[in-house]
């Protein structure tokens, strides 16, 4: 007597088995696939991160140039107060807010793309 | 003598209400969760309010004041810089480190690399810069009682330690957080109002603001060597420094995730904008009616004396009270959040076995004795540097150090265990050496005195090349589940609840 063989289409188990286990345990295992997935939100994220910090930085460094530099902006006065006391003083500060809020729009919306592909799975 | 009572009123207020606002928190700080880090459940409004509050210390709230008077326009950088650092700390380390579940930078490098040197040499680096921002901060309450009052030069200092130990001893983390938050708004009162009293008086005299002494008004005009490049490096010196502050980012772990940590830095950015506008006006107004402070190198009093020297009799008496009050609020809350993180690294470092709980707690308020002990000496020895430039180097000795650090660990998955310890070492001695020479010798003028005053803008890039360089040459040692890690650190919430949580204590 022959043994008895079971023939099922793929699929089945496929269908029964996929959804218990969430998408990311599959990067946690560190497939070759995960490793593909972590490596592409990590990019996205480290293109807005860094992207900010040096925008940031070159703001302050440029000011800091531009009216060591640009010796005609002492002459323009607003209210009596000479332009680089109100650039350095005050008008930087709304700038820097503006620039925290984009970053973390940026940064979120990455996050929810890189949470919508691994819902697509 | 009737000038007196204000100030020791301020004094004596903000005192109790930092002991009544801990004593509020030491009924609830129940377990160890509640005593470290509140249990992570602090909204970003809350926390937002406290991160302000510790931060805003005696280099804010006395020191920029006193800088813009002698100095003029260069200085307005101290506070840009201040600010923006909280922006380079969002978008970089922010959400990975809370979602790293690391509660001290010790942590995050062993965490991240698996090594009981890095995380022995980062305690170290956590200790030294605790230290060198704890003493100005003791300095300055000296200052402040000495000025106000007519104590002791070593009076303020002891205050300031006693009602710190007292307050951090008792309630741990919770208490603090909400005594930080109160104590931003308690700082941000004690100079809007006096700011807006005495522009009134400045304008009500039809006076001019202060003419173009020299080169006061403009900027590279503060006299001092080489201005574009102390300009320059330390605004990479702030703004690269203030993630590696330990006090500041032992507040971000009492957020409940990610998310709410980037939320929080965004509204640090806007309270801070909002109080940075009022010392700039004490130093202006400083050097039009002040003017002698700066040649008898006692600037950082401008804050305290100016009420009184624009207003005579009991108005300029009540807000003179009133800024001694918001002195001593900077100094408690800076001083506070710097020990309890100072002291948790010494308590976990000297006692890594301590099983039971109280154990545990009674060793951590050792520590915290040993934490402000030690600088409240160093506050002693008669440092004749301003407050806020003794804090810009803590600034400078952090970026050279955690910066490269915690940028490469996040973002780097080839960083070893050997390069970070190399780049530790070499960012560690370089700028220690730049902070000890500045602080002991009288600064030099020159390239050389500059280089060391300012040493942020060239030990940094050497530090990221050496733990590149070392991280390179060591390949083999990038830790096998570094991916692991780092999906840790960077995944959004929705999805990290899925992940098994990492068991580091084997490692």
């Amino acid at each position: 007597m022959s043994e008895r063989t079971r023939i099922t289409h793929p699929r089945t188990t496929a269908a029964r088995h996929g959804p218990a286990r969430p998408p990311v345990r599959e990067i946690d295992e560190l497939t070759a696939l995960g490793e593909l997935y972590l490596e592409s939100l990590m990019r996205s994220q480290r293109r807005t991160a860094f992207g900010m910090c040096a925008v940031t930085i070159g703001l302050l460094l440029g000011l800091a140039l531009a009216v060591a530099g640009i010796a005609g902006w002492r002459a323009v006065t607003v209210f009596g107060v000479q332009l680089p006391w109100i650039l350095v003083g005050c008008a930087i500060y709304p700038a820097l807010g503006g620039l925290g809020y984009l970053a973390v729009r940026l940064l979120e919306r990455n996050e929810r793309a890189f949470a919508e592909l691994m819902h697509q799975r | 003598m009737g000038a007196q009572v204000w100030p020791a009123a301020g004094v004596v207020l903000v005192t109790v209400v930092t002991l009544a606002a801990g004593s509020l928190g030491l009924r609830r700080a129940r377990t160890t969760g509640d005593f470290y880090v509140a249990s992570r459940a602090v909204t970003p409004r809350w926390n937002a309010a406290a991160v302000s509050g510790e931060y805003l210390s005696a280099a804010s709230f006395l020191g920029i004041a006193g800088l813009v008077l002698t100095y003029g326009f260069d200085m307005l950088w101290y506070p840009v810089g201040y600010t923006a650092g909280y922006l380079v700390l969002l978008a970089l380390v922010a959400a990975p480190l809370r979602r790293s579940g690391a509660y001290t930078l010790p942590d995050f490098a062993q965490l991240r690399l698996g090594s009981v040197a890095v995380r022995r040499t980062a305690s170290l680096l956590v200790v030294l810069i605790g230290w060198l921002y704890l003493v100005p901060q003791l300095q300055g309450a000296s200052l402040t009682l000495s000025a106000q009052v007519g104590a002791p030069r070593w009076a303020g200092g002891l205050l300031v330690c006693a009602v710190v130990l007292v307050a951090v001893a008792a309630g741990g983390m919770r208490s603090i957080t909400f005594a930080q938050a109160v104590q931003y708004w308690i700082k941000l009162t004690a100079l809007l109002v006096p700011a807006a009293v005495l522009t009134a008086v400045w304008r009500a005299r039809g006076d001019r603001l202060p003419a173009a002494s020299g080169g006061w008004l403009h900027p590279l005009g503060s006299g001092l060597d080489h201005p574009l490049y102390a300009t320059l490096s330390l605004i990479i010196a702030i703004c690269l420094g203030t993630m590696g502050l330990p006090h500041v980012l032992v507040r971000f772990y009492t957020n409940p995730d990610g998310r709410d940590t980037r939320r929080t830095a965004l509204i640090v950015i806007g309270l801070l904008s909002v109080f940075y506008q009022l010392p700039t006006l004490f130093g202006v107004f400083g050097h039009r009616y002040l003017p002698e402070l700066a040649s008898r190198r006692s600037a950082d009093a401008t804050v305290l004396l100016l009420p009184e020297r624009m207003l005579s009799g009991l108005p300029g008496q009540v807000l003179g009270g009133l800024v001694t009050a918001g002195a001593f609020a900077a100094f408690l809350s800076t001083a506070s959040g710097l020990t309890v993180s100072v002291a948790g690294v010494l308590s976990q470092d000297l006692s890594p076995t301590a099983r039971h709980r109280h154990e545990r707690i009674r060793r951590f308020r050792a520590s915290a004795v040993a934490a402000v002990g030690v600088p409240y000496l160093l506050s002693l020895s008669g440092l004749r540097i301003s407050v806020a430039a003794t804090v810009g180097l803590a600034f400078a000795l952090a970026a050279c150090t955690f910066c490269p650090l915690l940028v490469l660990g996040i973002w780097w998955r080839g960083l070893t265990d050997v390069g970070a310890l190399a780049g530790l070492t070499t960012g560690g001695l370089l700028a220690g050496a730049a902070v000890l020479t500045t602080l002991l010798l009288s600064p030099r003028g020159g390239w050389p005195g500059a280089l060391l005053a300012q040493p942020a803008a060239w030990i940094v890039p050497l530090t990221f090349g050496v733990m590149i360089l070392g991280s390179l040459a060591t390949r083999s040692r990038v830790p096998g589940d570094v991916g692991r890690v780092l999906l840790r650190l960077h995944a959004p919430e929705a999805m990290s609840r899925d992940l098994p949580s990492l068991d580091r204590s084997a490692r």
